[in-house]
Formats: structure tokens, C-alpha cells, sequence
């Protein structure tokens, strides 16, 4: 009995979203938008640089450093200038990044084996690309000064460093930001969808309808839960599909345990969504309702900044955040292969979060009838 | 133009939105000044559509609209400076105050402000406003806001004023002040047009252009339109038992064409030339007489007469035993409070099985506050509700499967095609396997959706909307039918057709309570309650309250003057 009534109501949840152009479109739209935004345009590493080279020095060691400069694939253009009035007008108007002023004695003072310098001046303006490329720059200059008849002396007995990037070995940006967005979007879909389905409901009148009917308010809260976690189940497997066979991600790990916590972390998002959904009279006051929290929790996932740089009383919030366990989740079952007990060690704080909004929600539901 | 030259003149106009019917097929007709012209017809039959049109806010596909003399298409902004305009939800700031709402109009139209303390002086006199000028518009009445909606389309005295649907959301005493207001300002020439799907409106207008489904059903004055039944309404009385059956009888007779109930008696139009027969039930002879024909006697008559007094509905019902004398629905001492204002103060009543009961008020009165504690919607504050035995607070589930209920505005799922509605709805109450399959194709083959099953609930016409809304009310065969204003707007024939059902069913011992605001529905109920102030202040059959009133000089009170006197009595006894 209490399955034929829960059957039709999650039928009729699926029916509601899927008839409706506009929940058609944003089921279609968003996911697409975000896929192609994250994955090409919003891009964190440094690329297309250009330089300015201010060089007065003739020695082909400053020759060397210039053509490995123009060799570095970093490096979209580089630009010489013989005045330093040049350098300043370049960096102000944002024609370059970093200017590389080389002095007049640089090459002799290699041949003598005494200390030379490079001056680089960079674009504080930008400070996250400026500090990147300081770091590409350096490297150059590192691996010059390997090749200087001093740096040869020293190499005997000096401690070299040599990094290598496990997981990413080359540090590829979508290997990262990809198994990223199959957290996001489950989160943009499945709120958008959960805090819509019951104010749409009262703005339309059909809640007191339900209301009437013998479906209890748990059966009516299971038939609101399950069809929002089935839509967001069907765009975490669209974007796997698109992380491994069009980016070319690796998949190290179990998809059984990215499936198995994928549906504790619906469950809590989309107890999140009914809960905004439960507090708002209106549509537009739970599409609002579901950014108001949908902003802080990218900000505060990880996502893109790591939360062991956030100040310290900013950290505890992000407990509350489902997409930070989940994130942990994903990058690991994508990138390493995350061992079980990790994946239940984050899939626990989505199990307690999931109980938390869906009583919240619940409660909020009943009082509703007052 | 000269003076008896009409205000507004409409030559074969024709409007089309999309790929559906015409909103408009080939209307014309004229508006005079200093009369009341009423736009009748039930909802979507035109009647908004034709007002947008004079006021040039919208432009015909065919056909020339002028007023006053100009043309709508090319002197809008001429036409918009001398009309007054008041749409259906009167654009009044519901967070300003009634003098900050006239401010803002003065200021929108342009009211110089020397004239301004006699223009707002004249207009609250006026509309009674004067008290409440500090009230925000948000806390008036629905009779109170549409009055301050007209002050403020008054504020420059047009020469044609549109209302569009004046009187919906207003209750009866309300809507006769309106009335007289209006009728007062075409004294002094000004045209008037006044949109209704309320027939008895209709009746009181100088002159009606009657639509339905954008076809122009008729032009003149209203007596005219009710002569072609003249003679032919009769009021049969003293039927002494089953006047439900009587009227099923009466309405499967081929020479009648439209016949309801009202009070003890039964109302019959009849074709020509033909009388009504006895009741055949055995009864003493009945009494007959002809009596003053309505507007809707003859709408239905040109319409081609109401639908037959079978349900097929009803025929397939597994009745409900009525031997056994507890009641159905019981309301002992329900009582709402919000806050420190009580909505509903211990209303007591109970619905024997197989009766209509009827919750009658004004807007805001109480009488949803009641339906909704009834139906386990609200949760009273004190007192309990009951149906079918099952207390709404303990066995809410149990008592929930016992009841059908149809909510005034159409609620069913408008993405959902009807028959995913019908499958929703049967899945909610339980419903599967072969019982499904056979109650949903009994629906269809009833209500006659065959065609119709893969449609969008909401582009359906609002009769039929209106019809799959009872058909999944009562999929699971409820004993108990909670009815929330189940017939605003739709068209007469519609609301015949339906309470051929109702009535159909309520003989097998179906129960039902319906609020409603159309008197002529209050009078199908073998009881009403008459809700005021959120204390039920009359409760008793139609007769008995029109009885109440009945005086030497009103006696034979319609519902409606019951309804004002009760109103009125009541609340000259609080003053005292």
C-alpha cells in the first residue's frame, strides 16, 4: 500500500521535472555551461605570458638565458627594449606580466666565477599568475646557472633537489578540475531541483492537495528525496563518462565507492535542498535560497583553494559542507586509488549532515501545518 | 462626434494568441455613456481580452476598436489619458498606506496638486475610505480594496471607465456598495463597463454583451434576453421527499431544458409551449408556478439547454449504507487563533451521511479556515474534527483515505498530461493493478477524456480542467467530498453538469461540504453555516434562513438577501 502511494509520487516528481521546458532546461543547460567554463576557460595555470627583456649585456651567457626564455612554451611572446622608462610604461598598461633586466657585467662576472644577478620585475596587480611566473623564471635561471663553470664546480657536491608530481605527473589541469565538477554539479542539480519541488508546489496549490491525500509526511519527503538523488545520480555518471573518455582522466580507484558515498552526499544535499525548499513560500525565494548557499559551499569546499590556508576560525564551517567530504571522495577515486576506510572515514560527516537536514526538513514541513 | 454617439465601438474584431481557438471571433458591438454595459461570460470566454483592447494595451488581429472617438491602434496614449482602467488585481501597493496609494496614482496621472485635497475628499466620502486612510492597503477587506482600487482609477474623472471583474473576492454587501457607487457616476454620463462571470450581475446592467468562448452570444438589454423564457420558468414546490431524485427526473424529460434546486423547491425552464409534469414520486401533487425569469435561465436556454440529470458517476457508486446515524463530518468547538486574532471561534456542526452542508461567508470570514481545520489541512488550536469516526489529529491517514477533495483553484499537475494525473492520483489513494486500470478507464469513459489523455492538464479548457479535478477527487470513491468553491468561474452549463454528479452521489450516501460564495450553489445544500467573523451566525436548511428574513416587505428573499440581512443583524447586535 504504502509502495503504490510512494511509487506514483516519485513518478509524478519525475513527470513534474521533466515535463516542464523549464526544468527540462536547466537539468540540460547548467551542466553543459559548467563543464565547458571549468574545464577550458576558467583555467589556474599560466599560460600566454608575455615578457619584456631589457638585456645590456652582450656575453652569450645572457644570450643563452634569453633564447631559453623564448624556448619555454610558458612564454607567449618576448619583447626586447633598450630603455628602462619602457619597462615601467609596459608593466603599467598590462603589456607584460614580467620585465627581465639583465646588467652589463653579467656574462664577465660568470666568467669570473663571481655571483651575477637578474633583475625581474613583476606585475603585483596579479599577484597569483606574477607569483607563477617568478617561479617558471626562476627555474630558467636555476638551470643556467647549472650550466656556468662555477654552478659545474658546485654540482659535485651540492644536494639537488627533483620533484616529481605523483598522481598528476604533469600537473595537468583538468585531471584536476574535472573529478571537481562531478561534485559541484551534483550539487547545483540536486539543490536547484529539491528546493524547487515543493515550493513550486505551494505556489501552484498543489501542496495542500498532497496534503489531503493518506500519503504521511515522510512518505511525502521520501517521494521528494529519491527523484532529485536519481537526476543527480544520472549527471555524476554523464560527467565520469566525460572526465574518462573525453579528458582523458585516469580512473584509478573502485566506482563502486564513488557510487556507494555519491548517494549519501545526494542525500544530503538534497536534504539541504528540501530544507530551503520547506523555509520558502515562493520559486524565486528558494532558487535564492539554494545560491545564498550554493556560493559559500564552492568557496568553502576546497574546490579551489585548499582549506588548510583558511584562516583558522574559518575552517570549523566547512564541517557543515557536504562538497568538501566529497571532493576527497572523488579526486581520490579518480587520481589514486583511495583506500575503503578513507572513503567511509568522509562518507560518515555526509551520513550525520544527510540525517540532520532531512529531520530539519521534516520538522520545518510539519510545523508548516500549524 | 456628437453627444449620443457610442464611447466605444467595436467592429468585428478577432484575437488570437498562439495556435489555440480565437480568444475573440468576430465581435461587435458599442458602449453609451451614462450606462453600465456589462462584458458577461464565464471565465475565459473573452471578457478580459476585449477590455485590454479598449484601452489600446493590446491590439487586435482583425477588426478596428474606437474610443471616444479614437482609434485604439493609432491614439492609445489619447484613448489611455481619458479612460479609467481598473484590471482585475488593481495595482495597489499592499505596503502603502489607502492616501499614500491615492498619492502615488495622483502623482502617476498627473493630478495637479491644487485640485488634490478635493479630489481625495470627494473620493473617500465617496467610498466610505475615510476612516481608514492610514491603513495599509495590504489589510483591507477585499470589498474595501477594490473600492480604494476605484478611487484611485476615479482620480481624474474619466470619461469611460473598465472594470475588469469588480465583484470577484467581494461578498454580497460589498458588492451592492460597488454597485451603487457605479451606478452614480454613469448619472453623470460616464460610461461605464463592468466585466462578470456572475450572471445575476448581469441582470442589473443597462445593457450586456454576453461571450462565450470568444463568440458573442448576444447584445441588448438583459430583459430582452430573459423574455425568450418568459413563461416558460417555473417553480415547482412541495415536493416532500427526495427532491434530489426529482430534479435527476425532471432533468432527463426532453421538454425541459434546464432546471436546480433551490431550497425545497425545484427551478424549471421548460421548452415552449410545455408545463411541467408531477414528480412521480408518489408525493402529493406538487405545487406549480411560473415565476420571474434570470439571466442564466436564458443563457443556458440559447446555449441549447444544461446537460441531463443522469451521473453516470453516481450510477457506478457502491452506495454507502445511510441506516447507520452516525454522522460523516463532525466540527465540535474548532477554533483557530493566529496570534491573538481568532479566524475561527468554536464552530460546531455535524453532516449526517448522504447530506450537502454548505460553509457560506464573505472573503477572509473563516469559512476556509473551517474547510481546511475539516480536511486535516490546518491544525485547530482547539475543539476537534472528525471524519467518517477518525479523528483528523490521531488517525489523520486513516481519516485522510476516507475523503476526496477539490480545491477552488484548479490543482491538479498542469505539466502532467491527464492521464498521468489520473495515475498519480489513483497511485496516491492506494489504488492498483485492475483496480486502477478499471476506475481510471471508468473516469474517461465518464467525464469523456478518451481524447483528451495525453494532453497537458493546463492547456485544457477550464471545464475540463474543472472536470478532472472531481474525477480524480473521487477515483478511490471517498465517503466524505470536501468542495472548495468547486464552480468559481466556469461556465453555467459546466456547473449544472457537475451537480448532477454531486447530487447523483450524494444519493448513494456520499458526504459532502462545500464552501462557496454563489448563492444559487448555497441552495443545493440540505444545511448551510453561515460563517461571519469567524463565528458561524445562522446555521440552518436555505429556507429556514430565508425564513429568518422573510418581513412584509421582502417576502420572498432570495439567498443573497438572506445572506446581507443575516450579515447585517449580526452586526448591529456586536454595536449593541
Amino acid at each position: 500500500m504504502w509502495w503504490t502511494r510512494l511509487r506514483a509520487l516519485i513518478v509524478k516528481e519525475l513527470l513534474a521535472v521533466l515535463r516542464d521546458p523549464k526544468g527540462r532546461t536547466v537539468l540540460i543547460v547548467p551542466p553543459i555551461l559548467q563543464l565547458l567554463v571549468f574545464s577550458y576557460a576558467a583555467t589556474l595555470e599560466v599560460t600566454n605570458v608575455d615578457v619584456l627583456v631589457l638585456n645590456r649585456d652582450n656575453g652569450h651567457w645572457s644570450q643563452d638565458l634569453v633564447q631559453e626564455i623564448q624556448g619555454s612554451p610558458t612564454f607567449r611572446s618576448v619583447r626586447f627594449t633598450n630603455s628602462p622608462d619602457e619597462v615601467r610604461l609596459s608593466i603599467d598598461t598590462q603589456k607584460v606580466i614580467a620585465a627581465i633586466e639583465i646588467g652589463p657585467t653579467f656574462s664577465r662576472d660568470i666568467e669570473a666565477g663571481l655571483p651575477a644577478e637578474v633583475q625581474v620585475i613583476l606585475d603585483g596587480r596579479r599577484s597569483n599568475a606574477s607569483q607563477i611566473v617568478s617561479g617558471y623564471l626562476g627555474r630558467i635561471v636555476g638551470a643556467l646557472a647549472a650550466e656556468t663553470p662555477a654552478g659545474k664546480r658546485m654540482a659535485a657536491d651540492a644536494v639537488t633537489v627533483v620533484a616529481r608530481n605523483w598522481f598528476n605527473p604533469n600537473l595537468t589541469y583538468q585531471w584536476f578540475m574535472v573529478p571537481n565538477l562531478v561534485a559541484s554539479i551534483a550539487l547545483l542539480i540536486g539543490l536547484i531541483v529539491t528546493a524547487l519541488s515543493i515550493a513550486r508546489e505551494r505556489e501552484l496549490g498543489t501542496f495542500d492537495q498532497l496534503m489531503v491525500s493518506p500519503l504521511r509526511t515522510h512518505e511525502i519527503l521520501i517521494g521528494k528525496l529519491i527523484p532529485p538523488m536519481m537526476i543527480g545520480l544520472f549527471h555524476i555518471t554523464i560527467y565520469i563518462l566525460a572526465a574518462v573518455f573525453i579528458f582523458g582522466v585516469p580512473l584509478r580507484g573502485s566506482l563502486l565507492l564513488l557510487y556507494g558515498s555519491a548517494v549519501f552526499y545526494l542525500a544530503s544535499v538534497v536534504g539541504l535542498g528540501l530544507f530551503i525548499s520547506a523555509l520558502s513560500m515562493t520559486q524565486q525565494q528558494a532558487i535564492l535560497g539554494a545560491f545564498l548557499f550554493m556560493v559559500p559551499a564552492m568557496l568553502l569546499s576546497g574546490f579551489a583553494t585548499p582549506i588548510e590556508n583558511m584562516p583558522s576560525w574559518l575552517q570549523p564551517i566547512t564541517y557543515v559542507n557536504p562538497l568538501r567530504y566529497f571532493l576527497v571522495i572523488v579526486k581520490g577515486v579518480f587520481l589514486k586509488d583511495i583506500p575503503a576506510v578513507e572513503v567511509a572515514r568522509q562518507t560518515i560527516p555526509l551520513l550525520v549532515i544527510a540525517i540532520v537536514t532531512l529531520s530539519a526538513a521534516s520538522w520545518l514541513f510539519r510545523r508548516r501545518l500549524e | 462626434m456628437s453627444d449620443n454617439a457610442p464611447f466605444v465601438r467595436i467592429a468585428d474584431v478577432v484575437k488570437r494568441f498562439g495556435d489555440a481557438p480565437p480568444a475573440l471571433d468576430h465581435i461587435s458591438g458599442e458602449i453609451l455613456g451614462g450606462r453600465i454595459t456589462g462584458l458577461v461570460g464565464p471565465d475565459g470566454a473573452g471578457k478580459t481580452t476585449l477590455i485590454r483592447l479598449m484601452t489600446g494595451l493590446m491590439v487586435p488581429g482583425e477588426g478596428k476598436v474606437e474610443v471616444l472617438g479614437f482609434d485604439t491602434v493609432t491614439s492609445a496614449a489619447d484613448i489611455q489619458a481619458a479612460i479609467g482602467y481598473m484590471p482585475q488585481r488593481f495595482g495597489l501597493y499592499e505596503d502603502l498606506s489607502v492616501q499614500e496609494n491615492l498619492n502615488l496614482y495622483a502623482d502617476l496621472r498627473g493630478l495637479p496638486l491644487g485640485e488634490r485635497t478635493a479630489t481625495f475628499d470627494e473620493l473617500l466620502e465617496f467610498t466610505d475610505l475615510k476612516r481608514f486612510t492610514t491603513r495599509l492597503a495590504g489589510k483591507l477587506s477585499g470589498g474595501m480594496k477594490q473600492k480604494l482600487g476605484l478611487a484611485c482609477a476615479l482620480l481624474r474623472k474619466p470619461r469611460l471607465l473598465l472594470l475588469d471583474e469588480p465583484g470577484v473576492g467581494v461578498d454580497p454587501i460589498s458588492r451592492r456598495d460597488l454597485w451603487k457607487m457605479v451606478e452614480n457616476l454613469t448619472k453623470e454620463g460616464i460610461g461605464v463597463v463592468w466585466s462578470t462571470a456572475y450572471l445575476d450581475e448581469a441582470e442589473a446592467c443597462d445593457s450586456v454583451l454576453l461571450l462565450n468562448e470568444g463568440k458573442l452570444l448576444f447584445t441588448g438589454s438583459p430583459i430582452e434576453l430573459t423574455e425568450r423564457v418568459a413563461d416558460r420558468v417555473f417553480k415547482v414546490s412541495g415536493i416532500t421527499q427526495g427532491r434530489r431524485q426529482a430534479l435527476a427526473r425532471y432533468l432527463d424529460d426532453e421538454n425541459v431544458v434546464d432546471g436546480v434546486i433551490q431550497g425545497e423547491a425545484i427551478r424549471l425552464v421548460m421548452k415552449p409551449q410545455t408545463m411541467p409534469g408531477g414528480p412521480d414520486d408518489g408525493s402529493v401533487t406538487p405545487k406549480m408556478a411560473t415565476t420571474t425569469p434570470r439571466f442564466e435561465d436564458a443563457f443556458i436556454d440559447m446555449l441549447g439547454g444544461g446537460p441531463g440529470g443522469r451521473s453516470k458517476l453516481a450510477e457506478t457508486q457502491t452506495p454507502f449504507a445511510v441506516e447507520n446515524a452516525k454522522p460523516v463530518i463532525e466540527a465540535h468547538g474548532l477554533t483557530k487563533r493566529f496570534g491573538d486574532f481568532t479566524a475561527a471561534d468554536t464552530i460546531t456542526f455535524d453532516i449526517p451521511r448522504g447530506q450537502i452542508f454548505g460553509l457560506l461567508g464573505p472573503n477572509g470570514a473563516g469559512k476556509s479556515t473551517t474547510f481546511k481545520m475539516l480536511c486535516g489541512l490546518l491544525k485547530p488550536t482547539a475543539g476537534e474534527g472528525r471524519v467518517a469516526g477518525f479523528d483528523l489529529r490521531r488517525d489523520a491517514a486513516e481519516a485522510r483515505n476516507r475523503l476526496g477533495y477539490m480545491a477552488q483553484k484548479f490543482s491538479l499537475y498542469g505539466d502532467l498530461s491527464v492521464a498521468q494525473n489520473l495515475s498519480f492520483f489513483a497511485g496516491v489513494y492506494g489504488l492498483s493493478g485492475t483496480r486502477k486500470r478499471d476506475r481510471i478507464q471508468l473516469m474517461t469513459e465518464i467525464f469523456g477524456f478518451a481524447r483528451l489523455l495525453d494532453m497537458s492538464a493546463k492547456d485544457l479548457p477550464l471545464g475540463l480542467k474543472q472536470r478532472l479535478a472531481l474525477a480524480c477527487a473521487v477515483l478511490h470513491e471517498p465517503e466524505a467530498l470536501f468542495l472548495d468553491e468547486p464552480t468559481s468561474g466556469v461556465d453555467p452549463i459546466t456547473r449544472r453538469e457537475f451537480w448532477t454528479h454531486i447530487n447523483g452521489l450524494v444519493e448513494k450516501g456520499v458526504t459532502v461540504l462545500v464552501t462557496t460564495h454563489f448563492m444559487d450553489e448555497a441552495e443545493y445544500c440540505d444545511r448551510i453555516s453561515l460563517i461571519y467573523r469567524g463565528r458561524s451566525i445562522a446555521l440552518g436548511s436555505p429556507d429556514e434562513l430565508k425564513a429568518q428574513v422573510a418581513s412584509d416587505k421582502l417576502p420572498d428573499p432570495t439567498m443573497e438577501d438572506a445572506f446581507i440581512a443575516l450579515v447585517e443583524g449580526s452586526e448591529a447586535k456586536e454595536a449593541a
